[in-house]
């Protein structure tokens, strides 16, 4: 993720570095992000054991040299699964944040400049669409056109879009009275190009750590889904049919529901303590107060 | 014995040094004006006295409250003391009270607090003394909140909760900056007052020479967080033994020289002309499709302005003059009216039409903090504007004229590539106004350009719109609630109260000689440095105190 580290009325900071390395869920959130970036990553290249390849002998081993996260009822590596599973959680999570950013930040962006009759029209659509439950109206996307990891990232994607809409909006509504905006004004520029030239620039903090909040909850969307049936299709696995199909055998290999369980939980966790610790520092406010 | 008394204060933050061996001592009943410019330890050395340092703080010396040794007091004495025997009023009434509370709670609280009497108790004590600083029952009940009043308003409410109990010390930290001269006498007649029934002592911190000229019995000055000389206020503002005291006394009635033959009266047509400009803003919402009566800002507003002329509109806060400001920039629709600017009318235009009028006038803002976008570099800041010609100049030339527009309000070409916090605030001014004046502009609109910045950076402000007006031929409208402003370099006054201008005339003569009573009440309460310093020496001659 690429970011840049100013905030809205402060200029810009060098010293982004050593505040960064002193904050701690930052740090870790980071760590943890990475990590497991990294094993989605490396799934492309090199997985412990080919997980289209079933050994029948080997099913609902334990934690073993050989399989350090146990296999499941085919025989296959826990461990090749999660890994692989990341690159799922991780794809669907990310596009989903790049739709809601996409629509939603322009849209968010326009209501705000634009004020009155089209504001006031994508704001009460924007509150229709946050009336519904999320993972709710995903099931019924879904169910409509399809499981699959496509459709999923879809559903969950829509229902980023007002979030970042609303963010966006209450963001530019808070820079748009400053005097550099009416500066601008005088010189003559029209209220898209301020958008694009002043407006967005400052709200960019904003709108990150919305982004990894989101984030998260789309992997968590996604997991749900696919725990549903309706995400990514077999044989490609995810965290949340593993645990779909780890239920059965809870007593007789609890591994099975443990380790995506814990992967859903930590990757989370890490993104939500990333998030955490980007609003510490791109905050001026709750920085000036530590 | 004096009330309070600091000795050899020192006192560094993380390891910066803020004050230097302060001294200052406050008798019973006695005004100790604190002079200084922005970063010059005032509000320091009260936020000392009150233990409100930042955690970093270190204070050494010695400060003495009423016999108790405040740089060794434990925090749960300082609360005793806090709101009951030290009060404080700070400088922004928006920022100082509590949104959601009702004004009578929030003056109750404290008394409850440090004297433990019932809700009843409290209520009717809170209840005299918001009486006592001018909010009545019948106007104010308790129940009012914070955003139904004023700032003039509000600061009363500041002050009631800060002399709810009688404090034998009250610190007020430039209580009046943020209001206009109307409401800035009112809250100092309201605090001298206060201090002569309770014999409580004031330390009035404040930039202004001329109000704690008015107000203080004695004055220290500090700088650079060291005190550079003190005494009783005529005789320090008069004699003006120290080089800094007279520099600052100098820069506070500076008049910029400006060799022009005021009889030369100009010709031509006028370069702005309004007429009957009008603009309502709709009432509050009542119901779904109700809304209470509009509000009109301004009210059938016409002047013109001859090119190379530089007037003033002066008025109260909320009397109009910003938005009949920008109605004139075309950045807010009039209601009803014109404006033409060199014969070209304003009204109707789209973003497009207008390139050609905004490029013959642009505005100059109040604060130099927040006019730049904090991301973008010097040179990208000055050249926005020139977006406004049909052929943009390439790199090099955009270049060429930044320079040039920093060259011309006294800033180097080099000063491009920073960003805009590596300034100070009197740079910013610079830069701001370098960004006005790169379209070679004929109309100049300033909205308080001076009133955020220190005595000695205004003069040198003034000074450069006195020679850009010299060698640009630039028309300006400065629009202020500062009269020293308008002495200082404005050809003529317009006074605007209620949406409407009421009087208009040659600078000089509406300000020696007002006719109607919103000019009268501006004039009469400006504070004058040269008139208060003559009745405080006269009185300090005569022993006797004002």
């Amino acid at each position: 993720m690429s970011m840049d580290p100013t905030i809205p009325g402060a200029p810009p900071e060098r010293g982004f570095l050593r505040l960064a390395l002193a904050n701690r869920s930052f740090l870790i959130g980071c760590a943890i992000t990475l990590a497991v970036a990294g094993l989605a990553l490396l799934s492309f290249f090199w997985t412990p054991y080919d997980i289209t390849h079933l050994t029948v002998a080997d099913r609902l081993k334990g934690l073993s040299t050989n399989h350090p996260l146990g296999t499941d009822h085919l025989g296959r590596d826990i461990l090749s699964m999660i890994m692989i599973g990341a690159r799922n959680s991780i794809a669907v999570a990310i596009v989903a944040v790049l739709i809601g950013m996409g629509i939603g930040v322009p849209l968010g962006a326009w209501a705000a400049a634009r004020g009155g009759l089209v504001d006031e029209v994508l704001m009460r659509f924007n509150d229709l669409v946050f009336a519904f439950p999320a993972l709710l109206s995903a099931i019924m996307i879904t169910a409509i056109f399809g499981p699959g990891a496509l459709n999923a990232i879809i559903a969950i994607g829509i229902f980023n879009v007002p979030v970042f809409a609303r963010v966006a909006r209450a963001g530019a509504l808070s820079i748009w009275p400053r005097e550099f905006i009416l500066a601008a004004r005088a010189a003559g520029k029209s209220r898209t190009l301020i958008t694009i030239e002043h407006i967005l620039p400052n709200i960019t903090a904003l709108l990150l750590v919305q982004g990894t909040i989101q984030f998260a909850l789309g992997i968590l969307a996604e997991a749900g889904l696919s725990y549903l049936g309706l995400g990514a299709q077999p044989p490609m696995p995810s965290w949340g049919r593993m645990l779909f199909e780890a239920q059965t055998r809870m007593i007789v290999a609890p591994h099975l529901a443990l380790f995506p369980g814990l992967a859903i939980v930590v990757t989370v966790l890490g993104l939500n303590l990333l998030g955490d610790g980007l609003r510490d520092l791109l905050d001026p406010r709750l920085r000036r107060e530590r | 014995m004096s009330l309070l008394s600091i000795e050899n204060l020192s006192l560094d933050i993380g390891g910066t040094p803020i004050l230097k061996d302060i001294d200052l001592q406050i008798a019973p009943g006695e005004v100790l004006g604190l002079v200084g410019e922005s970063g010059s330890g005032k509000s320091m050395t009260a936020l000392t006295v009150m233990q409100l340092l930042p955690e970093a703080a270190r204070a050494r010396g010695r400060v003495t409250f009423d016999g108790i040794d405040i740089l060794a007091a434990p925090e749960d004495a300082m609360c005793r003391l806090r709101g009951d025997d030290l009060g404080m009023v700070f400088q922004e009434p928006m920022t100082a009270l509590n949104p959601v509370k009702p004004i009578g709670e929030q003056v109750a609280e404290g008394i409850r607090w440090h004297t433990g009497v019932s809700r009843a108790d409290a209520e009717a004590r809170a209840r005299a003394i918001l009486d006592r600083v001018g909010l009545p029952e019948a106007k104010f009940p308790l129940s009012r909140y914070p955003h139904e009043l004023s700032g003039g308003q509000r600061q009363r409410v500041v002050i009631a909760i800060a002399c709810a109990l009688k404090p034998k010390l009250l610190i007020a930290d430039e209580p009046t900056t943020a209001l206009d001269v109307v409401l800035q006498a009112q809250i100092l007649d309201l605090l001298r007052d206060l201090v002569g029934e309770n014999r409580m002592g004031l330390l009035l911190i404040s930039h202004d020479l001329a109000v704690v000229a008015e107000m203080a019995d004695r004055v220290t000055i500090l700088r650079h967080g060291a005190v550079m000389e003190s005494g009783p206020t005529g005789a320090v503002l008069s004699a003006r033994r120290h080089p800094y005291t007279r520099q600052l006394a100098e820069a506070s009635t500076h008049v910029p020289a400006r060799p022009r033959d005021p009889s030369a009266k100009p010709s031509g047509p006028p370069l702005l002309e309004v007429r009957d400009l009008t603009r309502d803003y709709p009432g509050r919402r009542t119901g779904l499709f109700q809304h209470e009566k509009p509000f009109r800002a301004v009210d059938g507003v016409s002047f013109s302005l001859p090119a190379g002329h530089t007037a003033a509109l002066v008025g109260r806060s909320g009397c109009g003059k910003s938005t009949l400001a920008r109605m004139i920039l075309a950045l807010d629709r009039p209601t009803a009216g014109s404006v033409s600017l060199m014969g070209e009318t304003l009204e109707g235009k789209s973003e497009a039409q207008l390139r050609g009028a905004r490029r013959n006038m642009q505005v100059v803002f109040q604060d130099p903090y927040g006019s730049f976008n904090p991301r973008h570099r010097v040179e990208r800041l000055v050249a926005e504007p020139l977006h406004l010609f049909d052929k943009r100049p390439d790199a090099g030339e955009r270049r060429e004229r930044v320079a040039q527009a920093l060259d011309d309000v006294g800033l180097a070409a080099a000063d491009m590539d920073k960003y805009p916090h590596e300034f100070s605030g009197g740079q910013r001014q610079r830069i701001s106004i370098a960004r006005a004046i790169i379209t070679r502009p004929k109309l100049i609109v300033a909205d308080e350009p001076v009133s955020a910045l220190d005595v000695s950076i205004r003069a040198q402000i003034l000074d450069l719109f006195a020679d850009l007006n010299q060698r640009l031929g630039l028309t300006y409208l400065f629009i202020t609630h500062d009269l020293t402003v308008a002495r200082a370099i404005t050809d003529e006054v317009m006074v605007m109260d209620e949406g409407r201008i009421v009087e208009r005339g040659p600078t000089s003569d509406v300000l020696r000689h007002p006719t109607t009573p919103a000019a009268q009440a501006l004039v009469g309460a400006a504070p004058d440095l040269e008139q208060a310093l003559a009745r405080r020496l006269s009185a300090e001659r005569s022993g006797s105190p004002l």
